[in-house]
């Protein structure tokens, strides 16, 4: 395992652990407020401080990790499980009015950026963590039809895709049969990479209010009340925010590590 | 070349039709009567009616598109049902902010990413380079709005360089109003900066191991000078795709920047619009945006065509 990838890991383990952890254990309530203690600085009680109403940053960081881990995972999800059969599809019939319909339809869910997708959807529903997750989800399916169909077109020049056809299977079958299997490692990396940005397309949907949205702890939505307040207390702000960046980072890295792990010339080179 | 041109610009067409029908299907299912809303719960049925037979809001759903989008072809996209004047009007005032600033930070960020990018593929598994990739690994982790948080502690409450927030507007000349731009420029343009970066030095990489790099030092010239001659111009090509998809996420980045700076652009015109369900402002700016979006690649696509002539042939 390269160092990339241990770093990686080690940093998207310990948020993955905090934010499982909160379910059973915080050091305080996060949502319980007192006045009295408000905007202290890290110290031995409250570890990483309060905020303006006297809430324990520790523990709302550990419960906002829910928030951003569980909207860029199900988003991820709904790319994948979207995007990945249509790339498959557009795969197996290249060039046909299909494919050719599968990929411009990309083009045209490429052309709106998850921010103007979530303003869309909150001009209809109104603010929510359930619209971001939708927003970024659907920014996701083009990504991963993609990339599954990048990967899949070389795949069905090969022989062993030709003796799948010979012994009579059909395209459905040879798709999820033998081309899903030979694209996953890509489609894992790519997972990785867009569960990170996942994470920061979550945090800026929450920041501006289209997110999710009070009581619910998230760490855009942190970022967002420390504003006023950055002159006062900067600790309010530099704390969510270096949990999204080495949350970020720490994916980031595990993707580029994970890349050169799973591919087979890196790793026929390193050996 | 032509040929290429105008079937690109047949589906850029084809494109904006059809964004054109999504966002409009879409504001349509949004819930709430746009001339109750006006009038408040008090008002009488037939004052509604009236004004929602001003508002055209009596037509049939199709007659309504056409009218819409007729109107965004002439340049008239309505009247806010907040305001009561036209949106064109004040998406231009905000388009003053919004868009110079989307456009400084695209030059900052490449005025960055190109030496940063070069300098790392000159210097491949040096310190130089591991310098440079640790970070824009950092860079790209970084979200922008917090970035801009934090500059905003330093260089305006600190170091009172620049203000915290606000626009001083451009009537007091290109300086005043660029300073006003310049923090949340940087704020934009430091995570684009860092994957720009890293795609100019892995195209250069690409480039550095090409056959007519060979010949072009075997003809003498030093690693520099082929560099320079031969390896930048080939490795435009990914670069220019970016710089593309960079634009929209750059207009789209600059809607979340306008909220830490209180500047006075698009960002800050949609979300009052959705606080106050000014649904044909949020229907016109993402219509705007979108536009935008699919023109800038269209744009980089007809750009491939003339730095690459291979790519015409290909569709």
């Amino acid at each position: 395992m390269s160092r990339t990838l241990f770093l990686g890991a080690i940093l998207s383990s310990l948020v993955i652990l905090a934010a499982l952890l909160s379910f059973l254990w915080t050091p305080f309530d996060h949502t319980a407020m007192n006045i009295p203690e408000k905007l202290q600085r890290p110290g031995a009680l409250h570890w990483l401080g309060t905020d303006h109403f006297g809430r324990d940053i520790f523990s709302m960081i550990m419960v906002g990790a829910r928030t951003s881990l569980a909207v860029a995972l199900v988003a991820v999800g709904i790319g994948m499980a979207i995007g990945i059969p249509l790339g498959l599809t557009a795969a197996a019939r290249k060039g046909s009015w299909l494919d050719e319909l599968i990929m411009r339809g990309n083009d045209l869910v490429f052309a709106f950026p998850s921010l103007v997708i979530a303003i869309l959807i909150t001009a209809i529903f109104g603010p929510g963590a359930i619209n971001a997750i939708i927003a970024i989800g659907i920014f996701n399916i083009p990504v991963f039809a993609r990339v599954t169909r990048g990967a899949a077109l070389p795949l069905w020049q090969r022989e062993f895709i030709l003796a799948a056809q010979v012994a009579g299977k059909g395209a459905a079958r040879i798709s999820a049969e033998h081309i899903l299997p030979n694209v996953a490692n890509l489609l894992i990396v790519q997972g990785t990479i867009q569960f990170s940005l996942g994470i920061l397309a979550e945090a800026g949907l929450s920041y501006v209010g289209l997110g999710a949205q009070p009581p619910t702890p998230s760490w855009g939505r942190m970022l967002a009340d420390a504003q006023t307040m950055v002159s006062l207390a900067p600790h309010l702000a530099i704390i969510p925010g270096s949990a999204i960046v080495l949350t970020v980072l720490g994916l980031n890295l595990m993707g580029d590590g994970l890349r050169d792990w799973l591919d087979p010339k890196l790793r026929e080179g390193r050996t | 070349m032509i040929r290429y041109s105008l079937k690109r610009l047949l589906s850029l067409c084809l494109s904006l039709a059809v964004a054109s029908v999504v966002i409009f299907s879409v504001i349509e299912i949004a819930p709430g009567d746009p001339a109750s809303f006006m009038l408040g719960i008090n008002a009488q049925p037939d004052t509604v009616a009236a004004l929602r037979s001003e508002l055209g809001l009596d037509q049939s759903k199709l007659q309504r598109y056409l009218t819409w989008i007729g109107g965004m072809l002439s340049g008239d996209f309505g009247t806010s049902y907040t305001y009561r004047t036209p949106v064109s009007e004040m998406i231009a005032d905000r388009l003053w902010v919004s868009l110079p600033l989307a456009l400084y930070a695209l030059a900052l960020s490449t005025l960055i990413a190109f030496p940063a990018g070069i300098y790392a593929a000159a210097r491949r598994g040096k310190p130089g380079d591991m310098a440079v990739m640790g970070a824009t690994q950092l860079g790209v982790a970084i979200p922008n709005f917090w970035f801009a948080m934090l500059l905003v502690l330093v260089f305006a409450i600190n170091l009172r360089w620049f203000s915290a927030g606000g626009f001083a507007g451009w009537e007091g000349g290109l300086g005043t109003g660029l300073k006003s731009l310049t923090l949340p420029a940087i704020a934009l343009a430091l995570p684009q900066a860092a994957i720009l970066a890293r795609v100019m030095r892995s195209a250069l990489l690409d480039i550095l191991g090409e056959d007519f790099m060979r010949t072009a030092r075997a003809k003498g010239l030093s690693r520099r000078q082929a560099l320079w001659r031969h390896g930048l111009r080939n490795a435009l090509i990914p670069v220019l795709t970016i710089i593309g998809l960079q634009f929209s996420f750059l207009l789209a980045g600059a809607i979340i920047i306008e909220q830490v700076f209180y500047l006075p652009g698009l960002g800050r015109l949609v979300f009052q619009a959705i606080s106050s369900r000014d649904l044909i402002v949020v229907e016109s700016v993402v219509m705007l945006l979108v536009f935008a979006v699919i023109t800038v690649n269209f744009l980089v696509d007809l750009a491939y065509a003339l730095v690459d002539p291979r790519l015409r042939s290909r569709t």
